[in-house]
C-alpha cells in the first residue's frame, strides 16, 4: 500500500465537499462540506508525515492546527448563521445578497 | 490483498459514501450524521496511517464537539422553509468543475514519486516534544485564536439579541 492510495481518497472528499459548497443552499450544509474539504486536507497532511523516511513531526503538528482552527471557524459560523436567522429568518445562501454588487 | 488494504478499502468506501450523502441528502439532520459517519472514517484513516492521536483528537472534537454543536443550532434555525434544502442551478457547472479537480489531483498524484513504501509511526513523546519546542510560538497563537473565537462568537450572537 502506497502514499498514492491516500492521496486519492484524499481528493475524492475534497471534490465531493468542493461540489457541496458550490451547490448548496443552506448555510450549516456549506459549513457541513467546509468540514470535508478539511478532513481532505488533513488526510494527506498525515500521509506525508507518515511515509517520511526519517519520520518528521510536521505534518501531524500541523494536522493539528487545523483541528483548531476548524473548531473556532465552525464557532464563528455558527454565531453568524444564527444572527442571520434572527434577521432574515431563513438559513437560505442565496438571499443573503446584501454585500453582493 | 494484504489485511490493511482491506481495511482502507472498507475506510474509503465509508468516507465517501457519508461524504455523498452529506451533499445528497435532503434532510439537513441526516446531512450531519452522515457527515459523522465519513469522519470517523477518516479517523479510522488516520488509525491505518500510525497516527493514534490524531484519530483520538477527530473522535472527540467532530464526534462529541462539533457534530453536537450543529445539531444543536439546526434545531434552533429549524424553518419550514423547503426552499432552502434543495440545491441551486449551478449543479451541471460545479460537478464539472469537481469532477475536473478530482481528474486533476488523480493524475498528480499517480504520475508523481511514489517514494517509499513504509509506514512509520510517530512516538507520542516526539509529537509533544515537537509541538512544545519547535512549534511552541504558533501553538500558543492557535490558543489566542480559539479565545478569539469564543469571544467573536458570542459578541456576535448578542449582537442580534439586541436589535
Amino acid at each position: 500500500m502506497t502514499l498514492v492510495y491516500f492521496q486519492i481518497l484524499s481528493a475524492a472528499l475534497f471534490s465531493i465537499g468542493l461540489y457541496g459548497v458550490l451547490v448548496r443552499r443552506s448555510a450549516v450544509l456549506i459549513l457541513l462540506c467546509i468540514e470535508l474539504m478539511l478532513n481532505a486536507v488533513n488526510i494527506n497532511l498525515i500521509a506525508f508525515s507518515a511515509y517520511s523516511e526519517p519520520i518528521v513531526a510536521t505534518g501531524q503538528v500541523i494536522a493539528i492546527f487545523v483541528i483548531t482552527i476548524a473548531a473556532a471557524e465552525v464557532g464563528l459560523a455558527l454565531a453568524i448563521i444564527i444572527n442571520l436567522f434572527r434577521n432574515k429568518g431563513s438559513v437560505d445562501i442565496d438571499e443573503v445578497d446584501l454585500m453582493k454588487w | 490483498m494484504s489485511a490493511s488494504l482491506l481495511v482502507f478499502f472498507v475506510l474509503s468506501i465509508v468516507c465517501v459514501g457519508g461524504a455523498l450523502g452529506v451533499v445528497l441528502a435532503r434532510n439537513v439532520v441526516h446531512a450531519t450524521f452522515l457527515l459523522l459517519l465519513s469522519l470517523m472514517g477518516v479517523a479510522g484513516v488516520f488509525l491505518l496511517l500510525l497516527a493514534e492521536f490524531l484519530a483520538l483528537v477527530q473522535v472527540l472534537i467532530y464526534g462529541g464537539a462539533i457534530t453536537i454543536v450543529v445539531l444543536f443550532v439546526i434545531m434552533l434555525t429549524k424553518s419550514d422553509d423547503f426552499h432552502s434544502m434543495t440545491d441551486n442551478q449551478q449543479r451541471p457547472i460545479a460537478f464539472i468543475v469537481s469532477l475536473g479537480l478530482f481528474g486533476v489531483l488523480t493524475f498528480a498524484a499517480i504520475t508523481g514519486d511514489t517514494g517509499n513504501n513504509v509506514r512509520s509511526s510517530l512516538k507520542f513523546a516526539d509529537l509533544g516534544d515537537s509541538l512544545f519546542t519547535k512549534w511552541a510560538i504558533p501553538f500558543e497563537v492557535a490558543s489566542l485564536i480559539l479565545l478569539v473565537a469564543l469571544i467573536g462568537a458570542i459578541v456576535i450572537s448578542k449582537q442580534g439579541e439586541e436589535e
